[in-house]
């Protein structure tokens, strides 16, 4: 099987399969995966643990042979020409990159020779990486000494050092503070507006990928179950949820008969396209019916709805079960 | 399935980012590359050489008494016979552990970053183990210069190539621990287990501490199969300056053999890497 190389792709993939194969027992961690990634897309490959994101990745960076199916990345066949693709991606694992007794600038300029960079222009690029991802006052510390946050900018800087033209990201927030995330965040798409990368990220965070991505992969038991812009997933698969309150549990099961939606004791939720629109009237149609609302909220989707309304499991509550 | 592939909106002025390939690289530069990254830390920190010299000097300045006493020799003859093989020990110690580094990188990430990497899988376990040779050498000077006021006739053609060949067999061990390491995986405890068994075995069936002379024969059986032996036998010519004993030979055999051995295991490890 063959893809034809477009040129106007930065990842292609046909048919990307993985199995495993551990103590007898086969898993499927990938199945028949189709991937098309323009230049300059911001992917975000969300899912649960284990839904195959990370496999999907250490595939397309060529650190795992796939069991079939074929993928073209940066140009590079990952099977025929591994190391084309390696020297043309930049790649941001799930651990620390910088050598814990190494110091930051140190690993940058071994990176930069790694690429087989000359030596002034790892240098100068090196002091480019750390003035843009502010590591200036870390610059000259070993990496064991830094925080979580400024590992994490640390790893990015190693990916980049190359100036790729295609980054991986796999799990790039994970185990971080809220601050340190959303200053990550911001370089993120800082990176993505000046030079253009184009960045393919996994997360399991569903703000994480809300945040960053335009385009949003869902990724479940080793399949893709949904591709599009967030906005377009929210509206198509979840919508607005408005939320009804009365004064009795008779009035609410009334109000539910009427609208459709789940009644939980006096309040009813109502799953519609459009919330702004469908409350007032709402409102004013079971007034006029005699049921009296006594509080209202109206809430825009999130990707969990979309994963729920997709699987019928809310990815918050793997999350907490899988931190747990 | 949905495979709408709704692109976003990219900034025209970016639209075809300038197609970025590192340069090709080879083998050697690769190796030198590796090496570089390695030796790194050491040169930031060079007292780590000298910490690590704890363990040879506990043994030269506890064990070292005791031999001299149990000898009833002079001093000087008996560190001319105890201090090569406390040279080996700080090939066998220092080489034999390095692995735990890898393992240790394995673990938190940075092996994975070299793997994806446009780098030779050779070059990575070449020039990790070619490092190793740094601190060995310097280690190794420095125990015969701390003996010399106790006695130690230095001869310094016998030291240099006798540091040469410990530098062989360091490269090989060096390169056998990292195969250890990339066989393990995330199993620090194999790792640990397998180094603890083999190593006193190796170092006590060497002769390296006590002369296997007045052992059981089964002893000396295990000391001829033993690498080691020869290596130290080898040392102790080496380091008193005698160049044309045959012992040498055994020593050279046995320093090509485990470096051959560790850097074809080794490579072939880092290959299957991932």
């Amino acid at each position: 099987m063959d893809i034809e190389t477009d040129t106007n792709r930065m990842i292609t993939a046909r048919r990307l399969t993985k199995t495993f194969r551990a103590k007898g027992r086969t898993v499927d961690a990938v199945t028949d995966l189709d991937l098309s990634v323009a230049p300059g897309e911001l992917v975000a490959f969300l899912g649960p643990n284990g839904a195959g994101k990370s496999t999907t990745l250490r595939m397309l960076t060529t650190l795992l042979p796939p069991t079939s199916g074929d993928a073209v990345v940066a140009g590079c066949d990952i099977r025929r020409d591994p190391a084309g693709v390696r020297s043309r991606i930049g790649y941001v694992g799930q651990g620390t990159s910088g050598g814990h007794t190494q110091r930051v600038r140190d690993e940058l300029h071994a990176q930069g020779a790694f690429s087989g960079m000359g030596r002034r222009e790892t240098r100068a690029r090196a002091d480019e990486l750390i003035d843009s991802l502010e590591l200036g006052q870390v610059a000259n510390r070993q990496v064991q000494s830094l925080s979580g946050g400024q590992k994490r900018r640390v790893d990015i800087a190693l990916g980049l050092i190359h100036r790729p033209s295609l980054l991986f990201l796999d799990e790039p927030s994970t185990g971080l503070d809220p601050h340190s995330r959303a200053n990550l965040w911001e370089h993120i798409v800082d990176l993505r507006r000046t030079t253009g990368t184009t960045i393919f990220l996994t997360t399991h965070y569903l703000d994480e990928a809300d945040q960053l991505a335009e385009r949003v992969m869902v990724m479940d038991h080793g399949r893709v179950i949904a591709d599009d812009t967030a906005a377009a997933l929210k509206q198509r698969l979840a919508g607005d949820r408005v939320t009804l309150e009365f004064g009795s549990a008779t009035d609410a099961a009334a109000a539910a008969a009427r609208l459709g939606g789940d009644h939980d004791g006096s309040s009813i939720s109502v799953a519609t396209p459009d919330g702004d629109v469908a409350l007032p009237r709402w409102i004013r149609d079971l007034d006029a019916a005699g049921l009296e609302v006594v509080a209202a909220t109206h809430r825009a989707p999130t990707l969990d709805d979309v994963f729920l309304a997709l699987t019928g499991r809310s990815l918050r509550e793997e999350g907490a079960a899988a931190a747990a | 399935m949905n495979t709408v592939t709704t692109s976003a909106p990219v900034p025209t002025e970016f639209a075809a980012p300038a197609a970025s390939v590192a340069r090709p690289t080879g083998f050697v530069h690769d190796t030198v590359a590796v090496f570089a990254r390695e030796s790194r830390p050491l040169v930031r920190d060079p007292f780590s050489v000298v910490f690590s010299l704890v363990q040879p000097l506990v043994f030269l300045g506890l064990f070292g008494p005791l031999l001299i006493g149990a000898s009833g020799g002079d001093a000087a003859g008996t560190l001319q016979w105890f201090v090569p093989g406390i040279l080996v020990m700080v090939a066998l110690f220092g080489t034999a552990s390095t692995g735990a580094n890898l393992l240790f990188e394995m673990q938190t990430g940075s092996h994975e970053r070299t793997l994806v990497a446009p780098l030779s899988r050779a070059a990575l376990l070449v020039g990790r183990a070619l490092k190793d040779v740094v601190p060995l050498v310097i280690q190794g000077t420095l125990v015969v210069l701390v003996s010399v006021p106790f006695g130690f006739r230095l001869d310094v053609p016998g030291l240099a190539v006798g540091l040469l060949v410990l530098a062989v067999f360091g490269v090989g061990l060096g390169a056998l621990s990292y195969t250890l390491a990339l066989a393990c995986r995330n199993r620090d405890w194999m790792f640990w287990m397998v180094h603890q068994t083999l190593l006193f075995p190796l170092m006590i069936l060497s002769g390296m501490l006590l002369p296997l002379d007045e052992g059981p024969a089964w002893m000396q059986v295990a000391a001829a199969v033993n690498p080691l032996s020869y290596l130290v036998d080898a040392e102790r010519v080496l380091l008193a300056g005698g160049f044309g004993d045959p012992s040498i030979v055994g020593g050279v055999i046995a320093a090509a053999i485990t470096c051959a051995l560790g850097l074809v295991l080794g490579v072939r490890a880092m290959r299957r890497a991932r």
